[in-house]
C-alpha cells in the first residue's frame, strides 16, 4: 500500500518540522538550470561530486537530456583549507578541457558552509581571453530550486549585462523563469508575433530539448548568446515573469544599466497570457496581430465548448509557486474550485496572492501553504477529497493512495516525456492545458461510469 | 594510489592526470588508477558517499529513511530504486529534517531530536535510519548521541548511517557505513541470541523489479529458504533474524563483502560469491549454492531447474544472437561486479564489448575485466562525458549499457541503451532476466528509429 501517511489529521496548523515529501529541492539545480540557458555554458558546481551528479541527473530525467556541468570535487581537505584552491584547478582544467565560452559557478551547502568568497577567488583564477566565470551564491537551507535559478539569473545580468549609455534600442529583454523549453519557445513567439525584437535569458531551447544529430554536442544550437545578454542593457523593457524566479535579475538590470522591468506572471492562462501581450502592445506602441487574436479567441471557444466537463471540480495544485499562481488563476477562469494550492518554496506572498484571487471569486474553504510538504496536502486530501491532482510526479503517491487524477504540470516530472517541449505558456499553452484536463477528467467517467451512461458524445 | 605504472598513450579530451585512469587491453602492462578522487574540474558520473548507504539501506521497507541535511540530499534520492516491497511502502516516503540558515549556525541536532519525535508520534515505525549528509559533518553535529537518545525516549531502533559524503566522493565508502548500520541493527541485545537455521540470507540483492522473489522462487523449488535480503523487500523484524541463517550469498560485491566477512566473524556464518546476471551465471550460481547443503534431493531438483530453465533461455537467445552477432557495445556502470556480469552477457549473444568502465571499480576487478574482454578494448575508471563520447565514436559502437546520466548522452550519439542500474523498474536477473535482458539489447540496437536516423532526406547523401 503506497498510503503511509496517517488518518489521523495533525493538529491544525501543525506544520511539519521537518519536510515530509516535499514539494521543492536545492538551490542549485535551479542555478544549473538557468546556466544551461547560455549558450557555450557549462555550469560548475563548487562543493562535492556527490551533490553535482544529483542535480544532472534530476535535469536528466526531467528533460531526458544529458545535463552537462563539472565540479571542484571537494574532498576533507577542501572542507578544512576552504575550496579556493579546487575552484582555481577546476576553473583551468575546465577551460582547458571543455572548452566552454563561459563557466557559471554556482555554490553548494558545503562550500556555502566552508564560507567560500568566490568572487575573491573567480578574481585570482587563470582565465583565458575572451571566456568569461560568474557566479551565484546558491546555499540550499535557503529558498528552494526557483530561489537557486532566481539567483544564477542575477548573477548572469550583474556579470554580464552592459548599457553603452544609448538611447534605448525597441527591444525587449525576456526573463522567461523557470519553465521548459516549450514554455520559453512560446513566449518568445507571441513576443514575435507582435513584432517586437527579444532577447531572452535564460533560454534553454535547443539546448534542454536539443534534436539527435548522431553527433554529440556539448554545447548545443541553443542558449542565449553571450553577446545578447551584454547587449540587454541597451534594451527598452524587460518582460519580468515570475516575481520568484525573475524579478530579482530585472531589478538588477533596472539598477545596473536602467532598463526598466515590468514584472508579470508567468503567461500560463487566459488572464497572464493577456497581460503579457498587453505589455508589449503598451511597451511598444504595437498593435495586436491578427493571428494572436485568433488564438485567443480559439481558446475562449473552448473553454465555453467544454466548461461543463471541469466546471465546479475541486483539485489541489501544487508547484514553484510562478507557476502555481497564474495555474491557480487559469483554473479559476475555467470554473474550477482550487481546493488547496501549495509550494515548497518559502514566501508569504505565495498565500497572499493566492486567498486575494480565491476571495475575488468568491470561493471559500481552500487551503493555501507556502512552503508546505505533500504530507500535509495528502492529509488535507484525507480530511477532504478532492478530483484532480495538478502537479509534479511526486503527486503520484497521493493519487494512487486516494485514487485520484494527476495532470503532470511543473518540475520535476519524472514519469513522462514529450512535456518538456510542449508549452503550457500562451494562449497555446491554455489549449494544451484544457486538453490535459479535460480528458482526464473525462476519462475517469468513463472508466468509472455504468454501462448505461458510457457514452460515444461527451 | 601509488602505482608503478607506464604510461599509456595520451588521448586528447581527458585531462593530464586522468591518463592513469584509462587503458587500452594488450597495449601496456599499466595498473589502473581507480577509487582515487575525481579531479577538481571533471564532469565526474560519481556520487557521494550517503548515496551510496542509501542506496544500500533503502529498501528495507519499512524503516523511516531520515536525511539529516538540506532539502536536496533528500529530494533526490526519494524512492531512487525499483526496489519492490510485499509490504510496507514507508521507505518510499522522503523525510528530511530541511535544514536552515539558523541550523546550520547553531547546530541542527534539536531540529534533528525534534523531527524524529515528530516521525514516531505520526508513523510508530520500528526502526529510523538517520543519514547525516556532508553539512552535518561540516558543523558537527553529533547525530550518534542524538539518535541513542531518541532510541530510548521512543523505544525503537534510531540508528545513525554516517555518510557525510565529503570524506570521499566514493560510494564504497557509504557501502560501508550502511553495512555498520545494518550491523548495528542486527546485532541481538545482551542475552538474547537468534534461533539457528537452515536458511540463507541474500546480501547485495535489492528486490530490483522483483529480482528477489525470482531468486527466491528458484530457491524453494530447490528446497532451501531464504532467511533475510540485505535489503530488498526486507523489514527490520526480519533482519534482525539475520545472524540465524546458515549461509550467505554475496551478489553485489562492492557493498557487501564487508558485511558478509562480518558476519562470518561474527555468527561463524561463511559466505558465497553468486551472480544471477546472466543465464550461465545463474546456472552456476545455483549450483554451488546446491552444493554447499550437499543433499542429493536438493541437487537433484537444482539440476532439473537449471535443465527446464536453460530450454527456454537457450533458443531465445541463439534468435537474439543472429540479429546482434557483430555489433558492438560498450559498458558503464555502478560496479565492476555488474561489468562482468553484463560482458559476459553481451559476449553469449554474440557482440563485441569495446569499452568497458565502473564508477568505484578496484585494482583486483580492472584486472579481471581486462582478463575477459578481447585485446584492444578500452577499460576506463570514472570516465567522463567527453571520454565517454571519444570512445563511443572512436569505436563505433551500437549499443551501450549504463545508468541514467550516460541515457540520453549515448541517444544523443544515435547509439541504443540499456539500463543496467539500480534505478531501472525491470528485473534482469535469473533466466527469466536474461531473457528479458537479451530482448531490451536487440530492442534498442536494432530500433526502427536507427533506420529513419540513417536516411535523413534533408542530409546530404553519405557514402
Ligand atoms: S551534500 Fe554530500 S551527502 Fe548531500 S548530496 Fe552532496 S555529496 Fe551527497
Ligand atoms: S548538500 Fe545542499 S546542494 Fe548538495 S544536494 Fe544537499 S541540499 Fe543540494
Amino acid at each position: 500500500m503506497l498510503d503511509c501517511t496517517p488518518k489521523e489529521p495533525v493538529p491544525s496548523d501543525a506544520h511539519t518540522i521537518g519536510k515530509i515529501n516535499p514539494v521543492k529541492t536545492c538551490q542549485p539545480v535551479g542555478a544549473m538550470y538557468a546556466a544551461l540557458g547560455i549558450h557555450g555554458c557549462l555550469p560548475h558546481s563548487h562543493g562535492s561530486q556527490g551533490c553535482c551528479s544529483y542535480h544532472r541527473m534530476a535535469l536528466s530525467r526531467h528533460f531526458h537530456e544529458p545535463a552537462m556541468a563539472s565540479t571542484s570535487s571537494f574532498t576533507e581537505g577542501a572542507s578544512v583549507f576552504g575550496g579556493a584552491a579546487n575552484l582555481k584547478t577546476a576553473i583551468k582544467n575546465v577551460f582547458a578541457i571543455y572548452h566552454p565560452d563561459i563557466i557559471a559557478i554556482h555554490t553548494t551547502c558545503l562550500s556555502e558552509t566552508i564560507g567560500d568568497d568566490l568572487p575573491t577567488i573567480i578574481k585570482q583564477a587563470e582565465i583565458p581571453e575572451g571566456r568569461y566565470v560568474i557566479h551565484a551564491n546558491t546555499p540550499s537551507y535557503h529558498g528552494s530550486h526557483i530561489t537557486g535559478f532566481s539567483n544564477m539569473c542575477r548573477g548572469i545580468v550583474s556579470y554580464l549585462a552592459e548599457s553603452d549609455g544609448n538611447p534605448k534600442k525597441e527591444r525587449a529583454n525576456i526573463f522567461p523563469g523557470f519553465v521548459n523549453p516549450g514554455d520559453m519557445r512560446e513566449v518568445r513567439r507571441i513576443v514575435t508575433e507582435m513584432g517586437v525584437p527579444s532577447i531572452m535569458y535564460p533560454d534553454t531551447t535547443n539546448v534542454m530539448d536539443s534534436p539527435l544529430l548522431n553527433k554529440y554536442e556539448m554545447y548545443p544550437g541553443g542558449g542565449a548568446k553571450i553577446e545578447d545578454i551584454k547587449d540587454s542593457g541597451n534594451s527598452k523593457m524587460t518582460l519580468s515573469l515570475g516575481a520568484w524566479s525573475s524579478d530579482e535579475a530585472a531589478a538588477t538590470l533596472q539598477d545596473k544599466c536602467n532598463v526598466p522591468g515590468v514584472p508579470l506572471k508567468i503567461p500560463i492562462g487566459v488572464k497572464a497570457t493577456d497581460d503579457l501581450v498587453m505589455a508589449v502592445k503598451e511597451g511598444f506602441g504595437v498593435e495586436v496581430p491578427e493571428s494572436l487574436e485568433i488564438e485567443r479567441g480559439q481558446v475562449i471557444d473552448t473553454l465555453i465548448d467544454t466548461h461543463f466537463q471541469y466546471e465546479g471540480k475541486k483539485v489541489a495544485v501544487f508547484g514553484d509557486p510562478d507557476i502555481v499562481i497564474p495555474l491557480t488563476e487559469f483554473l479559476i477562469t475555467m470554473g474550477m474550485i482550487p481546493k488547496y494550492v501549495i509550494t515548497g518554496t518559502p514566501g508569504n506572498k505565495f498565500e497572499k496572492i493566492i486567498n486575494q484571487m480565491l476571495e475575488e471569486a468568491g470561493i471559500e474553504g481552500s487551503k493555501v501553504r507556502a512552503e508546505g510538504d505533500l504530507f500535509e496536502l495528502h492529509q488535507w486530501i484525507k480530511e477532504e477529497s478532492v478530483d484532480l491532482l495538478i502537479g509534479n510526479t511526486h503527486g503520484k503517491y497521493i493519487a494512487r493512495a486516494e485514487d485520484i487524477p494527476l495532470v503532470r504540470v511543473g518540475f520535476p516530472i519524472f514519469d513522462r516525456a514529450v512535456q518538456p517541449l510542449m508549452p503550457i505558456t500562451g494562449y497555446r499553452g491554455c489549449l494544451r492545458l484544457i486538453e490535459m484536463i479535460s480528458n482526464t477528467l473525462l476519462e475517469r467517467r468513463d472508466r468509472d461510469c455504468k454501462d448505461e451512461d458510457y457514452e460515444l458524445i461527451l | 594510489m601509488e602505482n608503478d605504472c607506464s604510461l599509456p598513450a595520451g588521448s586528447a579530451p581527458c585531462i593530464d592526470e586522468r591518463q592513469f585512469s584509462i587503458m587500452t587491453t594488450g597495449k601496456n602492462k599499466s595498473r589502473i588508477h581507480c577509487a582515487d578522487d575525481s579531479l577538481a574540474g571533471a564532469v565526474s558520473q560519481r556520487a557521494c558517499v550517503y548515496s551510496g548507504a542509501r542506496v544500500v539501506l533503502n529498501p528495507v521497507t519499512d524503516a523511516v529513511h531520515l536525511v539529516h541535511g538540506p532539502i536536496g540530499c533528500a529530494s533526490y534520492t526519494w524512492d531512487i530504486r525499483g526496489s519492490l516491497s510485499s509490504d510496507s511502502e514507508m521507505f518510499r516516503q522522503s523525510f528530511s529534517t530541511d535544514l536552515k540558515e539558523r541550523d546550520v549556525v547553531f547546530g541542527g541536532e534539536p531540529k534533528l531530536a525534534a523531527c524524529i519525535d515528530e516521525i514516531v508520534e505520526k508513523y510508530h515505525p520500528p526502526a529510523i535510519f538517520v543519514y547525516s549528509t556532508c553539512v552535518v559533518g561540516m558543523i558537527g553535529d553529533d547525530i550518534i548521541a542524538v539518535c541513542k537518545e531518541a532510541s530510548h525516549r521512543h523505544g525503537i531502533e534510531v540508528i545513525p548511517v554516517e555518510s557525510s559524503g565529503f570524506i570521499s566522493g566514493n560510494k564504497i565508502v557509504g557501502y560501508r557505513a550502511a553495512g555498520d548500520a545494518l550491523l548495528k541493527l542486527i546485532r541481538p541485545k545482551e542475552g538474547e541470541t537468534v534461533e539457528k537455521t537452515r536458511k540463507l540470507n541474500y546480501l547485495g540483492e535489492y528486490n530490483l523489479g522483483g529480482e528477489k522473489w525470482l531468486v527466491e522462487s528458484y530457491l524453494r523449488e530447490m528446497g532451501i529458504e531464504i532467511n533475510v535480503a540485505f535489503t530488498g523487500d526486507s523489514t527490520v523484524a526480519d533482519l534482525k533474524k539475520a545472524p540465524g541463517a546458515c549461509l550467505n550469498l554475496v551478489q553485489c560485491t562492492g557493498s557487501m563483502h564487508w558485511v558478509a566477512m562480518s558476519l562470518d566473524q561474527e555468527y561463524g556464518i561463511p559466505y558465497i560469491d553468486v551472480n544471477f546476471f546472466g543465464a550461465e551465471n545463474t546456472a552456476e550460481s545455483l549450483r554451488k549454492i546446491a552444493s554447499f547443503y550437499g543433499d542429493d534431493e536438493i541437487m537433484r531438483r537444482t539440476e532439473a531447474l537449471i535443465e527446464r530453465e536453460m530450454k527456454k533461455v537457450r533458443p531465445v537467445i541463439d534468435r537474439y544472437r543472429e540479429k546482434l552477432t557483430g555489433k558492438r557495445a560498450a559498458i558503464y556502470v555502478g560496479g565492476a561486479f555488474k561489468a562482468l556480469a553484463i560482458i559476459r552477457q553481451l559476449k553469449e549473444l554474440g557482440m563485441e564489448v569495446m569499452f568497458t568502465g565502473t564508477q568505484t571499480g578496484k585494482q583486483e576487478d580492472y584486472e579481471q575485466i581486462s582478463s575477459i574482454v578481447s585485446e584492444g578494448t578500452v577499460v576506463i575508471d570514472d570516465a567522463n562525458p567527453a571520454e565517454i563520447e571519444k570512445f563511443l565514436l572512436e569505436k563505433d559502437v551500437d549499443m551501450m549499457a549504463g545508468g541514467v546520466k550516460e541515457r540520453f548522452l549515448a541517444h544523443k550519439l544515435g547509439i541504443g541503451f540499456v539500463d543496467h542500474n539500480h534505478d531501472r523498474k525491470d528485473g534482469l536477473a535469473g533466466f527469466e532476466g536474461a531473457i528479458r535482458f537479451a530482448r531490451e539489447v536487440y530492442a534498442t540496437t536494432c530500433s526502427p528509429v536507427w533506420e529513419r536516423v540513417k536516411k535523413n532526406p534533408f542530409e546530404e547523401v553519405q557514402d
